[in-house]
């Protein structure tokens, strides 16, 4: 566990958190630009000193200013991914990633061989960190992270210097180390999709405070979340299993809570864990079973909650048996339909997102 | 050394040894003096700022003779280093090196305090992080990252040492074949009656090596950037 309180003042800006976050496991913090985000993780890294507060990791004290505890970065054993790499500019790929297996402190868990081949590093090795692009440098940057042997890793905005296109180039090597090294880490980002992708926890930061955390499917049911991701990203994500695929339709049949959805993916394995995300704006409620009807994905499930959404909408929650979504409908609707908690619906699914593979960490 | 006559064979050989010790002597004193200058807060800062900087302003004749004061035979540390090592700096080329270190240690320091202040302190964090601790983090980085500054200072003190007069002969006098570097040397030639071709000779010698010293450092810099990918 990463337990983390600290408070520190910075001119008009003020950080004042507290938290816990389970590890394994990669917690996201996502907030604005400016809500602390970057300086929260300097704080753990030891980068900054807070004028108060205490980091504590799976039982090794980092920080204590009650018992002036402060283990300097070198010896945290904390590794950092910085958003713009920082690579050595006086050495080759090679050396850089040396220069941080020497100085590695503590058992080695991985070796200079596995971070290569897990981040496909060979073909850079005798580079000149110059000679790289955006998405190489940070893989370089992560692999050197990872061979000082860190206790937790943390990861500021790595990919907001990348186009889409190395984004996506550099997503699944981070997916893999998540799931091939079970290392605890913290991603900074303001980016949803990157949160959707690879975080298992997620921390929601303003103007220097911690406004809601928790696990991501509680998360994305939570109103605090929606202020920020907008409107037509709110969702409910949850977590399904492969049962196997429909050999007349040729799609893949996911268990989501008590219900099942067909959904176009290739080749995954009965059992693979999934993660789906049910925009609320693509689910259709009925008070009956479906029939008649072009969509094909259709959960049946209880309804627990209405809010009143922006302008005339509301958003309803249902169970669908272990699993809760949202839906978003006009309030004119939930008044004829005449809505109200504890009602049985059936949610009609117009499409369903998958977002990446889930991640189980070992128990 | 066929073109040479013997005495200016001898001031160029002089010359080349009291530059060279004056690098070798005042390179690391300048790379501690620029670092605490550039990234150290302390009491004091300021004066030694001024002090490094001090023998800009002041006529060389000035530097020559605080040096005599303080490194002469009755000085406070030339007796002391006579006394305990034996080691004599009045009237000696050792001297001489120390009188050009002195006069030219402000263009070293600030030439490595330029590219200091270049050097990315994200870098070091990023060191710090994967663990080099502080003597390692400056040397693995810090240094290597500075390496442009530190050759321009010391190719630029040492051209520089090449040509020290005043400081040098205030405090070393002008001795043939010990203190009579090249522009010593110039200065003995324009005195002497029907100097004048010897003068010229050693002022065509002076120039050539300013020049040679001026496209080393070019092509060193160059080298340099080329290393770090600049």
């Amino acid at each position: 566990m990463l337990a983390v309180t600290a408070a520190k003042q910075r001119g008009s800006f003020a950080l004042n958190v507290a938290f816990e976050l389970p590890t394994p496991g990669v917690a996201a913090l996502f907030g604005r630009s400016g809500c602390g985000k970057s300086t929260l993780v300097n704080v753990i890294a030891g980068l900054l000193e807070p004028d108060s507060g205490r980091i504590a990791l799976d039982g090794a004290v980092l920080l204590d200013s009650a018992r002036r505890i402060d283990v300097p970065p070198e010896r945290r054993r904390v590794g950092y991914v910085f958003q713009d790499a920082r690579l050595f500019p006086h050495m080759r790929v090679a050396a850089n990633l040396r220069y941080a297996l020497k100085r590695a402190a503590g058992a080695r868990y991985v070796g200079l061989d596995a971070v290569v081949g897990l981040l496909g590093l060979s073909p850079l090795m005798d580079r000149r960190t110059h000679q790289l692009s955006g998405g190489e440098r940070q893989r370089v940057a992560i692999g050197r992270a990872l061979l000082s042997q860190p206790r937790l890793l943390l990861l500021d905005e790595p990919l907001a210097a990348l186009d889409s296109a190395r984004r996506d180039e550099v997503l699944p090597y981070l997916e893999t180390l998540r799931d091939e090294l079970a290392i605890p880490m913290v991603y900074v980002t303001h980016h949803f999709d990157e949160v959707l992708r690879l975080a298992t926890h997620l921390v929601l930061m303003e103007a220097g405070k911690i406004i809601a955390q928790g696990g991501l499917g509680d998360m994305s049911l939570d109103p605090h979340l929606r202020s920020i991701v907008g409107r037509d990203e709110v969702g409910a994500i949850i977590e399904g299993v492969v049962l196997g695929s429909d050999p007349a339709t040729a799609l893949t049949r996911v268990r989501v809570g008590r219900g099942e959805l067909h959904v176009q993916t290739a080749g995954l394995p009965p059992g693979t864990a999934l993660r789906v995300q049910l925009l609320a704006r693509d689910i259709i409620v009925s008070t009956q079973p479906a029939q008649h009807l072009s969509v094909r994905n259709s959960l049946m499930g209880v309804v627990t909650a209405i809010e009143g959404d922006e302008g005339d909408a509301d958003l309803v929650t249902i169970d669908i048996g272990g699993a809760k979504i949202l839906a978003r409908i006009t309030r004119a609707a939930t008044r004829d339909l005449a809505l109200t908690p504890g009602m049985p619906t059936w949610a009609l699914v117009k499409s369903v997102s998958l977002r990446g593979h889930a991640f189980h960490a070992p128990t | 050394m066929m073109w040479l006559t013997p005495s200016e064979g001898e001031a160029l050989r002089l010359s080349l040894i009291v530059a060279t010790r004056s690098v070798a002597f005042s390179l690391p004193v300048a790379v501690l003096v620029a670092w605490l200058l550039t990234r150290q807060r302390f009491v004091g800062r300021t004066a030694l700022d001024a002090v490094v900087h001090l023998p800009l302003v002041l006529p060389p004749v000035v530097v020559g003779y605080l040096l005599l004061i303080v490194f002469g035979t009755r000085g406070l540390i030339g007796g002391w280093l006579e006394r305990t090592f034996g080691i004599e700096l009045v009237f000696t080329r050792n001297g001489a090196a120390l009188a050009t270190a002195v006069m030219s240690f402000p263009l070293m320091v600030r030439a490595m305090r330029i590219s200091l202040e270049g050097v990315d302190r994200g870098l070091e964090d990023a060191a710090r992080t994967l663990g080099a601790g502080g003597v390692d983090r400056f040397a693995t980085i810090t240094l290597p990252l500075m390496l442009p500054g530190i050759l321009a200072g010391a190719i630029t003190a040492f051209s520089a040492a090449l040509g020290e007069f005043g400081a040098v002969i205030t405090f070393v006098s002008n001795i043939p074949g010990e203190t009579r570097t090249l522009p010593l040397a110039l200065y003995s030639a324009l005195q002497t009656p029907g100097g004048d071709h010897e003068a010229a000779r050693l002022a065509c010698l002076s120039l050539a090596l300013g020049l040679a010293g001026l496209l080393l450092a070019e092509w060193f810099a160059r080298r340099v950037r080329r290393m770090l990918g600049r």
